[in-house]
């Protein structure tokens, strides 16, 4: 679905964000793209819905090169959420904020009103529908912003450091909610360095560094190659940590997963004696 | 600083503790109590929602003077009461860095940014030049001297931020939430640096965070809020081997987890880890007896 | 357009100028700004505009400067259009060489202006300025308000970037439609940035009080700004050179081109 072939981007203060960055993302992947602050995370998939063109190579979404199509047109397939929902409430009513997006986007007003309910009743917000966004907590108007994405039923939906401020049972539902969005056919992209909860999901890992790609793979095989995860200041999940420390007692190396790394113990523990 | 303050007398002494915001139909607080001792680090957490935020702001006097409010119960810090004294007067005592650097970071360049309260709290040039090098010192952060705070990382303005404060030289430092903003490389550097000055100094430190797998180590004592209470208080291990913290859904470490699962499976490890080198050492025990 | 204001953010360097005194240096910019105004002759306004480039080169500034020149360029070229309109309007519709001349003049006028300031605003970090208003006996709240003002404009404008970006890629598109949708657009990027102006200052408000803020009647200062010898001497050119200057434009005869 997205294709990035040597891609280059450098802003205007002559930052270079992005040094030949090629990637392939097919339909229906799930992907985490993980490194430090400043590796060109947030830039990368600013490419990717044409808010940011390339100063040298290509980016191709659906075989068309985003230099070629507006960023409305791309942001149709290809949705993305921002960090801070704060960034882009506006709206009296969460209702209007949901709509706001599909009424860009020229969706008729019964298909509005239809997606708008769709998207309220999906993320839990349907007690909101008259209230302010600026009267929710924290955590609700990140729904909202999710929600107003959600609403226009883009292929694609990209978070970026959804993460960020949630306590752990919020972060849980979230987990379960992309898990849901991706088995219902959507591309998900997130950009984070949340390690534990990358752990938890278990998508594919992109690691970046310097603007460029340094790992790519699954996520138990990338999230237990130190090398890798130094240079992008990343610090591998706590289960990983406990299993590589005790990689001489012969227990696997590339286990991410809690339960399993329980059974592998206990596993050990049964043939030793 | 009271000196007559005494021996036994919390450095902090909250006691039953209620408070709703200007027009809130219900309080955010409700009969909170704990003491906090001097020299103690203690991380306090919860849902999204429970009051630690709040209960931050009451230390300092925030709330009631910046928020209004209505507040009710007794809350003594460094001796002095919160409701008695403005929050000038407890910023001497009590120092306070917020969840986003960029906020807190007013000059444009490091050191008059440290300088900053000791300059509203008219200290002589000279000493204010010694403890600016100081609280630089203490957090690493002498070679950002002169930079500006847009040419400074996230992680580096927290650490400015955590000197400006120190310079105070409280008795207590209070962080809400520091590395909410922050990768985990940067996180653990605040932790360390935050720990550090628990060790070595002796400050006294409250800390309200989610990610309790990375500062936990630092900490002697946890309190769990839900709902505006206080619903746990009590050293980290006793903590998170309660069946209560699973149900209230806060951050447990994984290696915590790793402890509960092994449990099940009939593999009983002394106490819970609280690091993942913790949980190594005690697991490797188990399998070479 | 807003590149002007890149002109205008100090750019730390070791330079002779920067070493200066603000206050001085802000004699020195009124000065030129004065000469400026005075003169209106195309030789004396170029002689003043190219008389700073070598101070620009010595505060190693060049860059910077070249680019706030460049966002002023728009207005200059305004300015001539305007001025030469008017003239050959008066001349009734005739191109003279005077009128050409004399719009010129006032481009460069223009251009003058912009380049004094912007040299004392690139050499001068915001600290300093702040401190010379604080001795200048100017009130701290009014003082704290100007260099936090500074502090905050670049965080300002990369929010509002951001912002845009967001609004963009929920399908806002700014550049459409008639002058009027072209306002209404800007709806979804001011509110968002006001909210979040509010909050930000919420927040602030809450950390200065946690650092003692108003707690002494007079505060102390860490820095002091103490004129030196260069400083001294920038006060008298500068104080000379506008004297001599009024004489000449006032009570000398003007040379005939």
């Amino acid at each position: 679905m997205i294709e990035a072939e040597g891609v280059y981007f450098s802003y205007p203060t002559g930052v270079e964000a992005l040094r030949g960055v090629s990637l392939v993302i097919n339909s229906g992947e799930f992907i985490a793209i993980m490194g430090e602050n400043g590796a060109g995370k947030t830039t990368l998939v600013k490419h990717f819905n044409g808010l940011l063109k390339p100063s040298r190579g290509r980016v191709r979404v659906d075989g068309v090169e985003t230099n070629k199509v507006s960023v409305a047109k791309l942001s149709k397939k290809v949705g993305l959420v921002f960090q801070n929902p704060d960034h882009q409430l506006f709206c009296e009513t969460v209702e209007k904020e949901i709509a706001f997006g599909l009424r860009n986007f020229g969706f008729p007003e019964d298909m509005i009103a239809k997606r708008t309910d769709w998207a309220l009743n999906l993320l839990g917000l349907v007690e909101y529908r008259e209230v302010s966004p600026f009267m929710l907590s924290g955590g609700e108007r990140k729904r909202v912003a999710l929600a107003s994405v959600l609403a226009w039923d883009p292929d694609m939906v990209i978070l970026d450091e959804p993460t960020i401020g949630q306590d752990q049972g919020q972060k849980e539902r979230l987990r379960q909610f992309i898990i849901q969005l991706n088995a219902q056919g959507k591309t998900v992209v997130i950009v984070t360095h949340d390690v534990e909860f990358v752990a938890d999901c278990h998508p594919r890992v992109i690691l970046m560094s310097q603007g460029r790609i340094i790992a790519d793979g699954s996520a138990r095989n990338v999230l237990d190659n130190l090398n890798v995860l130094d240079k992008a200041s990343i610090v591998p999940p706590q289960v990983t940590q406990i299993l590589l420390e005790l990689a001489d007692l012969g227990l696997p190396r590339d286990v991410i997963d809690l339960y399993e790394a329980g059974e592998a113990i206990a596993d050990l523990l049964r043939r030793n004696r | 600083m009271p000196c007559f303050v005494g021996f036994k007398v919390p450095l902090i002494k909250v006691k039953d503790l209620t408070y709703s915001y200007p027009g809130a139909e219900r309080p955010v607080l409700r009969g909170v109590s704990f003491a906090v001792e001097r020299g103690e680090f203690v991380i306090i957490t919860g849902p999204s929602g429970c009051g630690k935020t709040t209960l931050c702001r009451c230390f300092n006097g925030l709330i009631p003077y910046f928020y209004g409010g209505e507040i009710s119960g007794e809350i003594l810090v460094a001796g002095l009461s919160v409701k008695e004294h403005s929050t000038a007067e407890l910023a001497q005592h009590v120092g306070m860095v917020f969840q986003s650097p960029e906020n807190q970071l007013f000059a444009l360049s490091v050191e008059k940014d440290i300088a900053f309260g000791l300059e509203n709290l008219a200290i002589p040039r000279e000493e204010m030049r010694r403890r600016v090098d100081w609280a630089l010192e203490m957090t690493g952060t002498s070679d950002l001297r002169v930079k500006a705070p847009y040419e400074l990382s996230g992680g580096q303005q927290q650490r400015v931020a955590i000197a400006s404060v120190l310079a105070m030289r409280p008795e207590i430092m209070i962080l809400d939430e520091p590395t909410s903003f922050l990768d985990p490389a940067s996180a653990r550097r605040i932790f360390d640096v935050i720990g550090g000055l628990n060790k070595d100094l002796g400050l006294t430190v409250v800390l309200v965070e989610h990610r309790l797998d990375l500062a936990t180590m630092y900490a002697n004592r946890v309190i769990v809020m839900d709902g505006g209470e206080v619903k746990l208080n009590s050293d980290p291990y006793s903590v998170y081997a309660s069946q209560d913290a699973r149900l209230l859904g806060i951050g447990i470490p994984k290696s915590v987890r790793l402890y509960q699962i092994l449990r099940e499976k009939g593999v009983n490890l002394d106490r819970p880890p609280l690091t993942a080198h913790e949980a190594a050492v005690m697991i490797r025990r188990i399998i070479e007896r | 357009m807003l590149r002007v204001l890149d002109g205008l953010r100090f750019r730390r360097a070791f330079s002779p100028l920067h070493r200066l005194d603000p206050r001085s240096k802000f004699l020195m910019a009124c000065t030129f700004f004065a000469l400026a105004i005075i003169f209106i002759g195309i030789l004396p306004l170029t002689l003043i505009f190219l008389v700073q480039i070598p101070l620009v080169l010595v505060a190693r500034v060049h860059r910077e400067w070249l680019r706030s020149l460049r966002g002023g360029a728009f207005l200059a070229v305004l300015i001539f259009a305007t001025n030469f309109a008017v003239g050959c309007f008066s001349a009734g519709w005739v191109v003279t060489w005077d009128v050409v001349l004399y719009s010129t003049s006032m481009a460069i006028r223009f251009l003058a202006l912009i380049a004094s300031f912007s040299i004392f605003f690139l050499t001068t970090s915001p600290d300093d300025l702040g401190l010379a208003l604080e001795q200048a006996r100017i009130p701290y709240d009014f003082c704290f308000a100007f260099t936090t003002a500074i502090r905050f404009v670049p965080v300002l404008a990369g929010e509002a970037q951001t912002i845009v970006d967001a609004q963009r890629s929920r399908g806002l598109e700014l550049e459409r439609g008639n002058f009027l949708k072209r306002v209404r657009n800007y709806v979804p990027v001011l509110i968002p940035l006001i909210v979040g102006a509010i909050r930000r200052s919420m927040e602030m408000a809450e950390a200065m009080e946690a650092r003692a803020y108003g707690a002494r009647e007079r505060r102390t200062n860490l820095n002091v700004l103490k004129l030196r010898g260069a400083d001294y001497a920038v006060i008298l050119a500068s104080v000379s050179v506008l004297v001599c200057a009024i004489y000449a434009r006032y009570f000398l005869a003007p040379p005939v081109l």
